[in-house]
């Protein structure tokens, strides 16, 4: 079951070091980590995305829960999250398939961000599970590049961590 | 008050009230070192041979007494000779700062002589790591790391000086504030409102589920571990223990945490445990981990360990509950208030039937008598009889280690130096040298096996150079025992390359160093070998001629049942 955790921690160097390394030492596997400084320039969010059942995330709520560095964690209900990724796509196009490629584009919200004769490059941010999608409409066309950024999430309402 | 930086690191270790340090200098720790110059009256330095020794004797130091050990290191190799000491103590939770010199700001990052990234490399086998650029944080980052290293799970910290940080003409505002009031200072107040520093209270309602729990059972067994060692718990958990009127498993962490002849005592538990802790670990309706962390040589096989109890665990760290066993009850706290609570609740129990199964199981290896050669029982027993039962013990890894816990009985904690979770040959002679340091009064004993000796033994020129007059007992079988052992066992005796047929003369190595030594090959030489180890008042060598096939029994093979012996 995939999993998100929300990680405050301070903006320092090595902080993120410390993090990844207790993954990789601790054998946790991370589906996705983004990272971003907070509205306070001294605190960092991490997002974590964990595929493992509950006695692993509890282990790593807890493992990060030791870190020096690390301020407060906090494991995001699924229902109770709102959650978004980034991607930029470059995908094939030419003058007989751009058109379609623009259709799928508009019916997922997609944005067009450049273009040449023989490429289109496109935005979309949505949730993992819907950049899935997108990028599997994309794959008859030929993808030539993916970058994705991990998914950032906060929690529904006026509740914060 | 404006002092050179250097002072204010030196001020800090007096805050903490440290006197000895051990460590070894070079190239990018020297400003340290000429402070430490014009603090020779206050701080005892003491210099071994390699940093790998100056990093266990300040572990050895530091489980020995209680006090937090402090060792220096230079840059690069020296810093790296220190990691194997470093994790040895991160793995047993012994509070240990770890002083490290980088090279300078300006050469930082450029690959250059003796620059290694030491708080990276030392980043997962600490509890923190401290990179030091600018010299103002001097004050607060040695409060912190000692304060990190010393409460909660106790544990080692690095702090990592980058050289002009302690260049003899960069000045920083100091105020000496003892340890006791600069944990009061924000920045560490801060710390331990989110890092918890001191230990979590325990939770009341949880300390009524176990005294509702201890009133139902009928079969109860206790584990001492590492916690009532680290956290000197070991009045209350006796208490407790009586108590309960229950058996008490001890791990090879928990020896000294409750008397190991204590009428209640079934001895070691887990691979090789004795046959009563074994059998009532798999027996019992109620099992109560204390300080335990359910290690893979305990819980050999987590999914039928002790399956017939409720498993209660007891830890001062939130993370290890649920980690290695699955618990059906925990308490988070230190052993100490957790098990001043339990006894303030719990009323004297019998569970004479229990006992009366499960104590009688508990026959020690018999020492065999009336034969020419030395049996690892014999020199054991041959040192029980000669040494007084407060003396310290500290052993290396292996066959040997395995033995002189079964054998012998720890008391009181500190009583026992032994690596337990990491496993370092080569850990028993520092840990010897800090233990003899600390603790000048009592006789110290190094058992060690010829395969560990040979590891660290240069550290024989810092037990002359200081006058330790600690006794290595070398159980000499020409071989690394523990693996043949499983060669023997599970590989087909395929020996291969565990024979040890190669020197030093023992003897002839103690004396190189100014020391004395003996050779014995059978119990009465061992007996004169002992007496005049301990009237000698130096360094004493004995080099114990023991049979390759002797074997550490008994034996449950890594991830068996725990009732599954291979051997008994």
């Amino acid at each position: 079951m995939k999993q998100t955790i929300s990680v405050l921690v301070e903006n320092q160097a090595g902080a993120l070091n410390r993090i990844t390394g207790l993954f990789s030492r601790r054998a946790f596997n991370i589906e996705s980590l983004a990272v971003g400084v907070t509205d306070d320039p001294t605190i960092s969010r991490i997002t974590i995305i964990v595929d493992s059942g509950n006695s692993v995330v509890e282990q790593v709520e807890k493992q990060l829960n030791k870190l020096m560095e690390v301020i407060k964690v906090r494991t995001l209900e699924e229902n109770a999250l709102i959650g978004r990724e980034l991607m930029l796509l470059k995908v094939n196009a030419n003058n007989k398939t751009r058109q379609d490629i623009m259709t799928i584009c508009e019916i997922m919200g997609a944005k067009v961000t450049d273009i040449s004769p023989t490429s289109l490059t496109l935005e979309l941010s949505d949730t993992p599970d819907r950049l899935d999608t997108f990028q599997s409409m994309m794959r008859p066309f030929s993808i030539l590049e993916v970058a994705r950024t991990g998914m950032v999430a906060v929690q529904k309402g006026a509740g914060k961590i | 008050m404006k002092v050179r930086a250097t002072q204010a690191i030196m001020e800090c270790l007096l805050e903490q009230e440290v006197d000895t340090v051990f460590g070894y200098p070079g190239g990018t720790i020297l400003n340290l070192y000429d402070e430490l110059y014009h603090y020779q009256d206050k701080i005892h330095h003491v210099l071994t041979a390699h940093e790998q020794g100056a990093a266990h004797a300040a572990d050895g130091y530091a489980r020995s007494t209680g006090k937090v050990g402090v060792c220096f290191a230079t840059s690069g190799p020296g810093a790296t000779n220190l990691t194997t000491g470093i994790a040895t103590a991160y793995m047993d939770s012994s509070p240990v700062v770890f002083i490290t010199c980088n090279v300078s700001e300006g050469l930082l990052g450029k690959d250059s002589f003796q620059e290694v990234d030491i708080t990276g490399i030392a980043m997962p086998i600490t509890k923190a790591t401290y990179l030091v650029r600018d010299p103002q944080t001097i004050p607060d980052v040695m409060r912190q790391a000692f304060a990190v290293a010393a409460t909660g799970r106790p544990g080692p910290v690095l702090i990592d000086f980058l050289k002009n940080v302690t260049f003899l003409n960069t000045m920083i505002d100091y105020e000496f504030i003892p340890w006791d009031q600069n944990r009061g200072t924000d920045s560490i107040r801060q710390l331990a409102v989110s890092h918890g520093l001191k230990a979590p209270e325990p939770d009341l309602g949880d300390i009524d589920t176990l005294v509702e729990m201890i009133a139902q059972s009928e079969r109860p067994l206790l584990i001492c571990g590492g916690g009532v060692v680290r956290g000197r718990a070991d009045r209350q958990f006796r208490t407790f223990a009586e108590n309960l009127d229950a058996p008490v498993a001890i791990t090879v962490m928990g020896g000294g945490g409750f008397p190991g002849a204590h009428p209640l005592t079934t001895g070691m538990i887990g691979m090789h445990g004795s046959q009563a802790s074994n059998v009532a670990c798999n027996e019992c309706d109620l099992l109560i981990a204390v300080g335990c962390r359910f290690s893979d040589r305990v819980a050999l096989q987590p999914d039928t360990f002790a399956s017939q109890a409720k498993i209660v665990h007891i830890d001062i760290d939130r993370s290890e509950i649920d980690k290695n066993v699955l618990t059906d009850h925990h308490i988070v706290g230190s052993a100490k208030r957790v098990l001043e609570l339990l006894n303030q609740r719990l009323p004297q129990y019998q569970h004479t039937e229990w006992k009366e199964h499960i104590l009688p199981l508990r026959e020690k290896q018999p020492v065999e008598h009336g034969t020419d050669r030395l049996t690892p029982g014999q020199i054991l027993d041959a040192i029980q009889q000669a040494a007084p039962q407060g003396s310290i013990v500290a052993t290396d890894v292996g066959q040997h280690q395995m033995w002189s816990i079964q054998h012998f009985h720890f008391d009181y904690p500190g009583q026992l130096l032994t690596s337990g979770g990491f496993g370092t040959m080569g850990f028993g002679l520092g840990a010897a040298i800090g233990a003899k340091v600390g603790n000048p009064d009592k006789v110290v004993i190094h058992t060690t096996g010829d395969g560990c000796f040979r590891m660290n033994c240069h550290e024989l020129a810092t037990v002359e150079h200081y006058h330790l007059p600690i006794i290595t007992v070398v159980f000499n079988n020409g071989t690394l025992g523990m693996v043949r052992q499983w060669q023997h066992l599970i590989y087909q005796e395929h020996y291969s390359e565990t024979t040890l047929d190669r020197g030093p003369d023992f003897v002839k190595l103690a004396e190189a160093y100014g020391l004395k030594g003996r050779r014995v090959t059978n119990r009465a030489e061992m007996e004169q070998a002992l007496q005049e180890a301990l009237s000698c008042g130096c360094g004493y060598v004995i080099d114990c001629q023991v049979d390759m096939d002797e074997m550490v029994r008994p034996m449950v093979a890594g991830g068996a049942h725990i009732t599954d012996f291979l051997l008994k």
